[in-house]
């Protein structure tokens, strides 16, 4: 009895390892962006300024089942007043194909600098939010989820 | 046609934050799936977002594929005075949805 399990068993590992041998074996199809691939059109959409850490909270779940779908929070520390509020926020994803995932403008009106979305990643992974502000000051914050299904093989 | 969701207060006072959920039916084809054929599937996203309050443009979106498909946006701005707000989504080919809505301020 305990025979015929353990060979279940190891089957099923089988069965497992033989997946992720395809997964990985599929996703170079894909040009992966990199964690040097965001720093690259961070720079080219900032013109080359540097971003501090601080101020921009990024909010998505520690761990994702499926990666089509995933629920994202982007907010920045500024009392968004007319002297001093949040101008626009663009987001990247480090292993995604592309590293863009969106752009935001936002103003003084908005009262508040908070934006929630959903997003699609491929693979466990960084999503960094990078803030810039109306004197020109950027401002970087990431969070990084365990994603256990990828968007892009779907 | 696409269908749009929006969900913001009818009623609200002079200065409140205000939460504005905005949501549209879209498939957002990223353009790296391949259908059964192996055949590529042509890339069909919304490219941009636009609220206006009052014609005013109070927030602004841009999307790429890795937004998912049937896009939601929650964001805010600050009751000001009466009026409308417009939702508005642009695709690739500059195809423009829009929903509105009407705000009264008290």
């Amino acid at each position: 009895m305990s025979r015929i399990e353990s060979v279940s068993l190891s089957r099923r590992a089988l069965v497992k390892a033989s997946a992720v041998g395809a997964v990985t074996l599929f996703s170079p199809q894909l040009a992966l962006a990199s964690p040097a691939a965001v720093e690259k059109s961070i720079a080219s959409f900032f013109d080359g300024r540097i971003a501090k850490q601080g101020k921009v909270t990024v909010k998505i779940p520690p761990i994702t089942e499926n990666g089509t779908s995933v629920a994202f929070m982007v907010s920045v520390d500024s009392p968004m007043t007319l002297e001093d509020h949040v101008v626009r926020i663009a987001v990247f994803a480090e292993e995604n194909p592309v590293p863009d995932i969106a752009r935001f403008e936002l103003g003084p009106r908005a009262g508040i600098a908070k934006v929630e979305s959903r997003i699609r990643m491929n693979g466990s992974q960084n999503i960094r939010a990078i803030a810039e502000m109306n004197d020109g000051s950027l401002w970087s914050g990431h969070a990084f989820s365990i994603v256990t299904l990828a968007a892009c093989l779907m | 046609m696409l269908m749009i969701r929006i969900k913001a207060p009818a009623k609200a006072a002079k200065g409140e934050v205000i939460e504005l959920k905005a949501m549209i039916q879209h498939k957002m084809e990223t353009g790296y799936r391949r259908d059964r054929y192996g055949r590529q599937i042509p890339k069909d996203i919304l490219r941009r977002f636009e609220c206006t309050y009052n014609d005013e443009v109070v927030f602004r979106a841009e999307f790429f594929p890795a937004v998912a498909a049937n896009p939601i946006l929650v964001f805010h701005t600050v009751a000001k005075e009466s009026g409308s707000l417009v939702f508005k989504w642009i695709d690739e080919a500059g195809v423009e949805v829009f929903d509105k809505v009407e705000l009264e301020v008290v």
